[in-house]
């Protein structure tokens, strides 16, 4: 079967356990990683006209250098390991865009740990896993 | 901090300290360089003012010319600021935006970096000083203006995004500058030349206008409230001008100058924080009047057509309300197209659409709601002298909410800061056009920015405050007579893109796409 596993990557030591997770996972099932590292983003915000200038490439070299130092390395590690993985890289909102992109894959499931931040920030605002849980239109596992 | 940083700030620092205590402690050297500058001033402001008379009053030229093409642009487009209002907020919600530019400027980015820059003291101060001298028929003419002036806004931000630069490095420059004289050229070979000056007077009126009323003004004004909330003339802060405008200038310095963008950043958090609580502060105060909200739209009717004991009668209180609107939204003063011009987008009458709700939001709601408070209050008072209109703002809060003038100060002093970033984005684009792009002309411009702010605080304003504003009226010279030559182009713009948005052609992202 070769449905598709979207991880949520924030190079967190939590999501670090939820790939290990969604690589043994994948492994056993013959099912596909998405490696997907969300770019913290709003499309509302209140920017300076300098900071709109620079935006462009302000995004090129977060986009280059989520890439080198994060996703690509990531992804060859868990192909050396055997499976069949790739990565993808997007801004916005982490759990809301965790969503889109597993729509937009067709991915049977969306795998994330429970905690990226610190706690208290959790307790007040809310975590990704918490806000995926709520919104998803597919299965979340969280990793503790 | 780095020491990169202190030697980046020291000179800087150091020259506004001299100057300002120059400015400060020779107050026998400001009268004389005041002398020595006045005439000019004076000269330059009386040209770009100078005004015919109807009846009684005089009618500034500039204003003639300003709501002349705004109305020709709401006809020539056949109301496109009610046509495309509708699509314009789709546009800003993001309806049509391809998630996979995700990270890239978006309208609704570009529309609140153009509107932290246009809503600042005008929408309060000014506001105030237009319904008393004007009486409350200048909100009707007001409104009237910013809903003409939707179109002037529609075109320049189109055209804005038309014409601008795109670096290889990544970056974008667009504006007045460039669609005057890259736009000219495209029309005809023979208006090129035309083109190239016009963008040329542009600048320069730009660069003026950022160290006036995008700067000074600014200044003046949120020192005046602060003073004012902190005791009047007896406040510890009475005679500290310059100590204020040291102030704000190095919190400006360190964001333009130190690229601190935890400033800016915390700044622009707030500033629509603010925006939010003055509007709600003031649908609360019309809200608990509700039943002078008749006779308040009553007042506004007829004073806006048969006015009792306004001076100049109609004519008049048009005047003061075309004023308020023209110098609060700067539809047609070219400046919002700078700061639209980087939004990230193929199609530039996108931005048009969404430039739209600029002049909207900016007079049509919050000039709007500030003249209501003042005219249901009743704190109206045709003797008020113009520079004092922010203290009878406030004072039309307070009598109903005792707390809201500090609430008032915070949010004057932020919209003021917001104001002077944004203007020293504009003032500096036009600066490098005429000077190039180097670190050299860079630093010097932001220098001289930041001592206008000093100066701004400190000096006694008069006839200073009538040149900057004059500079920043000078740019709709320029900008609206290229634009007259750049109007078919835009027309076909959007005729196309209108063509296509009927048949449905244009594609829809996100929610928007699953409602259909």
């Amino acid at each position: 079967m070769n449905s598709l596993l979207v991880v949520g990557y924030d190079t967190s030591e939590c999501s670090e356990r939820a790939l290990e997770y969604a690589a043994m996972w994948a492994k056993s099932t013959g099912n596909e990683l998405v490696l997907t590292y969300v770019i913290q983003w709003s499309p509302y915000s209140f920017n300076t006209p300098q900071e709109n200038e620079e935006r462009h490439r302000r995004r090129e070299a977060e986009i280059e250098r989520a890439h080198k130092k994060v996703v690509d390395p990531v992804v060859e590690r868990l192909r050396e390991q055997g499976g069949s993985a790739r990565g993808v890289i997007r801004h916005g909102h982490p759990a809301e865009t965790l969503k889109e992109i597993a729509r937009e894959l067709g991915a049977s499931n969306i795998v994330v740990g429970r905690t990226g931040a610190s706690r208290l920030k959790t307790q007040l605002f809310g975590s990704v896993a918490s806000t995926l849980i709520q919104i998803s239109n597919i299965p979340v596992t969280v990793v503790p | 901090m780095s020491r990169s940083l202190i030697g980046r700030a020291f000179v800087p620092a150091m020259a506004l300290t001299l100057f300002a205590q120059s400015a400060f402690a020779q107050e026998g050297a400001d009268q004389k360089i005041n002398a020595a500058i006045k005439p000019y001033a004076d000269a330059v402001s009386g040209f770009i003012f100078s005004s015919f008379t109807v009846g009684q009053v005089q009618v500034p030229f500039v204003l003639v010319w300003l709501v002349f093409a705004a109305t020709l642009f709401t006809l020539y487009f056949r109301f496109i600021n009610l046509r495309a209002f509708r699509h314009g907020f789709q546009l800003v919600r993001g309806d049509y935006s391809d998630p996979m530019a995700a990270g890239e400027v978006t309208h609704f980015q570009a529309l609140a970096t153009a509107l932290s820059g246009t809503v600042g003291l005008g929408n309060i101060a000014g506001v105030a000083v237009a319904v008393s001298i004007g009486g409350p028929g200048a909100t009707f003419w007001m409104i009237l203006a910013g809903l003409l002036g939707m179109s002037s806004k529609f075109v320049e931000c189109t055209l804005g995004v038309k014409y601008r630069n795109e670096y290889t490095d990544g970056t974008v420059s667009g504006g007045p500058m460039y669609y005057l004289s890259k736009g000219l050229a495209e029309r005809s070979a023979k208006l090129a030349g035309l083109g190239k000056l016009l963008a040329v007077l542009f600048a320069v009126f730009c660069v003026g206008g950022s160290f006036g009323g995008g700067n000074m003004f600014q200044a003046n004004q949120s020192f005046k409230q602060l003073v004012a909330v902190t005791g009047g003339d007896a406040s510890w802060l009475a005679d500290k001008g310059w100590l204020f405008g040291i102030v704000v200038a190095i919190l400006v310095g360190l964001v333009i100058i130190g690229g601190i963008q935890g400033i800016a950043k915390v700044t622009s958090k707030i500033v629509p924080f603010m925006a939010v609580m003055y509007v709600t502060a003031g649908l609360i105060i019309i809200g608990i009047h509700f039943s002078d909200i008749p006779a308040a739209f009553g007042a506004i009717f007829n004073g806006a057509f048969s006015p009792q004991g306004i001076a100049g009668g109609v004519v008049g209180v048009l005047i003061q309300g075309f004023k308020r609107a023209a110098f609060s939204n700067e539809a047609g003063i070219g400046s919002a197209s700078i700061a639209h011009s980087a939004v990230r987008t193929n199609r530039p009458i996108t931005e048009g659409f969404v430039a739209l709700y600029e002049p909207f939001v900016d007079t049509v709601v919050v000039c709007t709601i500030t003249a209501l408070v003042i005219i249901i209050t009743g704190t109206w008072d045709p003797s008020v002298d113009p520079s004092e209109g922010v203290s009878l703002t406030s004072a039309a809060f307070e009598s109903t909410i005792s707390w809201f003038p500090y609430v008032l100060t915070v949010a004057v002093v932020l919209f003021a800061f917001s104001t002077m970033i944004s203007w020293s984005y504009y003032g500096l684009k036009a600066w490098t056009y005429l000077f190039g792009e180097s670190v050299i002309t860079d630093v010097v411009y932001k220098v001289l920015f930041l001592l206008f702010v000093v100066a701004g605080s400190s000096m006694q304003l008069g006839s200073v405050i009538d040149f900057s504003d004059a500079m920043i009226f000078a740019m709709a010279f320029p900008n609206v007579l290229g634009i007259y030559f750049l109007l078919p182009i835009v027309k076909r713009e959007l005729d196309e893109y209108w063509a296509d948005y009927k048949a449905g052609r244009l594609k829809k992202f996100g929610r928007a796409a699953e409602r259909g």
